[in-house]
């Protein structure tokens, strides 16, 4: 049997009001990936955020024991220390520094000259090259974080755990804004890094990685361990982990709908947006495309394809310059200078950055439902506060947003209850055309399978859906009709039998090197 | 009860301040032996902090979007500059005066917008170059004098008061002055009538509302701080046009801030800009309308300071810009944005002009006046944050 490296026992740990966790087992042996899933809120994180001294030994009950001997962290320095590195779902790089710079923040090799320290830059250098070099990325140290990709970026903060020595390492969802190609990259490295005997801890949603890469996977569900699944004993499927997970078997992922789908209700044709910055760089060209009343839609693509940017500028010119093209909406041109306008007439656009540009965390989920639609509780300007209530309560129970009530700041909800707040906020609005910009990014299965559920009701209510997703499973499980972009172009509409993962990655691929061949941008 | 367990917990700096206002009240009342109280102090005060209150409620706005606006205080100087030589110099009647002294205010706020709202200047700077402009305005208006005296009836602004009418009326002559009570008598029927109405409509939507014992509790309160204060002032001279020119502004921001959709985008810019805008808010007129506001606050100030000042002075309004900003946040306003009230500004506004007056009673000099308040900006905003961040681990 392999030696234990991390044992925690009957951890509790108590928020006001909540027991997060409730006597929480969890073992992990020395050099496994050990995977930790589990629904959104079910408290992966608060078990990680204990681990790491975020939640100081004093705060919770129960024992670590790493090494063999029992810990009590305080902080995140403690638990470096001991060679124990969490890496967050956000990045925690500032994009305005070099690769070094970040590598060695505050960690950096630095000569004592009475009170000042001064950095070593050529040490420094050297260091972050061999550091670099160990998970396999070739970049200058110079280059900014800003100037390269979110997987790049994912493999300096690998890079810099390494840099601390690290032998226990936590990846809190690493692949979570990764494409696929991307993604592939990190399982290889986190395979690479189990090899050279770094025990890995790795919190995930997405099973099919989790199945492919782990030794041992622990289930947590409402804050208690359900069990560990280990490689090689146990049944190791994504179905049974999912089981395990929702506490009953999942027949279907994709809720099953009768498709009745009406006339053309929303058609956008001919469209170019330029960059917002540089203006005369196309980002999207020529693009057309149209949908249905009661169809669901998919923007298939790899990152920076365009999906995003094209449905923002479609939504009010919320992205890009020189934007020109024709928008129909049930037969009429309409022009959507701003989003008040776009919203007025129907169309809703709810962003992929929960967080960053969709909600307001320190007001409460009644004020971020009604925000965009504030004229219909209002007369004359004023708001009637109980009728803003009172739909606020609507919501809350029609989309079963767990909550204290609806006036829990909408910031401490977990990431599935804050989607569906922001789609509360998107019916509420009350459009015809409703654009949801990976709806499912980071949330959990459960939750996942409920906003299927409710874009299957709405466009039984004759609305129409544009469902833009990196997860090319729900867009086959869940769409009608999928249009496929590459490089700021639609380059297919599949429908019915042409809808495979292979078809589009095909399409996407043959793009790509026609694109390169005759070299065209 | 979920409601207003929310509510206190979410004021909870607020209640705060003002339990601190109150001590500090009982404080300076033992040792002053009781001068702190006395009537015609109690009148002072409302008269040395008017403008202050004003400013304060005008910059709570720029600072629910996260911003602040420094050229508060010049501005203040450049109307007031423009009130003495308009009046002083050019003779001109009062009611032109006032209404080109509000209308420079709006055309200053429509120059400092354009520079924040159109061509995207952080507030910050641009406020900051409005502060050296106006200021050195000022100056060239003035040519570095002061003027005085101004009209009569431009310093009844800032120290008139209303006479007591009823007594005129009745003929009976009286030390206190019955106008004054009577005023504020009705408005705790006022309160009390609020209060009652807004539990009607919260039952009539079936919600939860408050029971009648804990509105009762609530107004009787309330109505004891309107009480004691009127009955102070009503042993003085009555009710000063200042505190009516606050009171409105107070209860008319409140109601902007807390029952219309513009208060309710105000208050979303703050929580996250790129939300609201994807909300359909047009955050660019809301932030050019609230450095309009902010200006044409300003200007009222301006017109306050100088009648109360009775001279345009260049060196009007100096520092008025920190008072405001220190006001909000002693309040309970958030630095980022997002967070904030009209009655926490005011709070906060009340508390320098108390800790003023009374330190000034009990004769500290101003310099160790100015420690003091430093301190207590500190203190308070970090006992806040100290505070918020145990609750939340």
């Amino acid at each position: 049997m392999e030696k234990i490296l991390l044992e925690m026992q009957s951890i509790i740990k108590d928020f006001p009001g909540v027991r997060a966790l409730d006597n929480v087992n969890f073992q992990v042996r020395e050099g496994e990936v050990h995977a930790l899933v589990g629904e959104n809120g079910a408290g992966k994180s608060t078990l990680m955020n204990i681990l790491s001294g975020w939640y100081g030994f004093g705060t919770y009950e129960g024992k670590i024991i790493y090494d063999g001997k029992e810990c009590e962290f305080h902080s995140l320095t403690d638990s470096e220390k001991v060679g124990i590195v969490i890496i967050h779902q956000e990045l925690g790089l500032i994009p305005y520094l070099s690769i070094a710079e970040n590598m060695f923040l505050g960690n950096e090799t630095a000569r004592k000259v009475g009170l000042l320290k001064i950095i070593d830059w050529n040490e420094c250098h050297n260091k972050t090259i061999e550091m670099l070099n160990r998970v396999g990325l070739d970049e200058n140290p110079e280059t900014l974080i800003k100037d390269i990709g979110v997987g790049k970026q994912q493999m300096v903060e690998i890079a810099k755990a390494m840099a601390k020595n690290v032998r226990l390492l936590i990846l809190d969802e690493p692949t979570a804004s990764l494409n696929d190609q991307d993604s592939e990259h990190l399982l290889e490295l986190i395979r690479g890094l189990k090899e050279k005997g770094v025990t890995c801890i790795i919190i995930s949603h997405k099973l099919n990685e989790v199945e492919k890469i782990a030794d041992a996977i622990t289930i947590i569900r409402d804050g208690t361990t359900i069990e560990t699944l280990y490689k090689g004993i146990d049944e190791f499927t994504q179905a049974r982990v999912i089981k395990g997970m929702v506490g009953r078997e999942m027949k279907d992922r994709y809720p099953k709908r009768v498709p009745k789908i009406g006339e053309v209700c929303f058609e956008v044709i001919n469209w170019n947006v330029d960059h917002p910055l540089f203006e005369g760089k196309k980002i999207i060209e020529n693009a057309s495309f149209n949908i249905r009343k009661g169809e669901i839609v998919g923007f298939a693509g790899l990152m920076g394809s365009g999906r995003t940017e094209l449905a923002m500028s479609v939504f009010g010119k919320a992205y890009g310059k020189n934007i020109s093209g024709t928008i129909i909406k049930n037969g009429q041109e309409i022009v959507l200078d701003n989003i008040s306008d776009a919203i007025s007439k129907g169309i809703m656009y709810l962003t992929e950055d929960r967080k960053g540009s969709g909600l307001n965390a320190i007001d409460d989920i009644r004020h971020n439902i009604t925000i965009a639609n504030l004229q219909t509780i209002s007369s004359r300007q004023v708001i009637n506060q109980n009728e803003e209530i009172k739909v606020a309560e609507e919501y809350r129970d029609r989309l079963a947003i767990r909550s204290t009530g609806i006036w829990q700041t909408a910031g401490t909800l977990s990431g599935g209850n804050q989607q569906k707040v922001m789609l509360s906020r998107g019916l509420f609005a009350n459009p015809d055309v409703l654009i949801l910009d990976e709806p499912t990014r980071g949330i959990d299965v459960g939750s996942k399978y409920e906003i299927y559920s409710f874009m299957n009701k709405l466009v039984e209510e004759e609305k129409a859906v544009i469902f833009i997703s990196s997860e090319m499973p729900e867009l086959l499980g869940m769409c009608d009709r999928i249009f496929v972009l590459n490089d700021g172009h639609i380059i297919a509409e599949l429908t019915g039998s042409e809808i495979s993962q292979e078809n589009i990655m095909e399409k996407i691929l043959t793009d790509t090197r026609e694109r390169s061949e005759h070299g065209t941008n | 009860m979920e409601q207003i367990s929310k509510s206190f917990k979410s004021n909870i700096r607020q209640y705060g301040m003002i339990i601190v206002m109150v001590v500090l009240v009982i404080f300076f009342y033992a040792t002053t032996g009781g001068k702190f109280v006395k009537p015609m102090n109690v009148y002072n005060i409302i008269m040395q902090n008017g403008y202050v209150l004003v400013l304060a409620i005008g910059m709570l706005l720029p600072i629910l979007i996260g911003t602040i606006d420094l050229s508060v205080g010049s501005v203040v100087a450049v109307i007031g500059s423009i009130a003495g030589i308009m009046m002083y110099r050019w003779g001109q009647p009062v009611w032109l005066t006032l209404i080109v002294c509000l209308l420079c205010g709006l055309i200053i706020g429509i120059w400092q917008g354009f520079w924040i709202a159109i061509v995207n200047l952080p507030p910050f700077i641009a406020t900051l170059g409005g502060m050296l402009i106006f200021r050195g305005i000022t100056l060239v208006l003035l040519k570095g004098k002061t003027l005085a005296p101004l009209p009569n009836s431009y310093v009844q602004i800032s120290s008139g008061y209303i006479p007591d009418y009823i007594s005129r009326i009745t003929g009976r002559e009286s030390s206190l002055n019955v106008t004054t009570m009577v005023v504020a008598v009705l408005l705790c029927i006022l309160v009390l009538l609020g209060e009652l109405r807004t539990r009607r409509q919260k039952l009539k939507y079936g919600f939860q509302a408050s029971g009648i014992g804990t509105i009762l509790f609530k107004v009787i309160l309330i109505s004891a701080a309107i009480l004691l204060v009127s009955w102070r002032l009503a042993l003085y001279k009555g009710i000063p046009f200042v505190l009516i020119i606050v009171g409105v502004l107070a209860v008319f921001y409140t109601f902007i801030l807390n029952n219309t959709t513009i208060g309710r985008h105000i208050y979303a810019l703050g929580g996250n800009a790129r939300a609201a805008e994807l909300s359909g808010i047009k955050i660019r007129n809301v932030r050019y309308g609230i450095f309009i506001n902010m200006a044409f606050m300003s200007a009222a100030a301006g017109i306050v300071f100088s009648s109360r000042l009775n001279s345009a002075s260049p060196l009007a309004g100096q520092n008025f810009e920190m008072d405001a900003i220190a006001s909000c946040y002693l309040g309970g306003a958030s630095a980022s944005g997002g967070i904030g009230t009209i009655m926490g500004a005011l709070v906060g506004g009340l508390i320098m002009g108390i800790l003023n007056n009374g330190m000034s009673l009990m004769g500290i000099s101003s310099d160790v006046q100015q420690v003091v308040k430093g301190l207590v900006v500190i203190f308070a905003v970090a006992s806040d944050i100290l505070s918020k961040t145990r609750s939340s681990k």
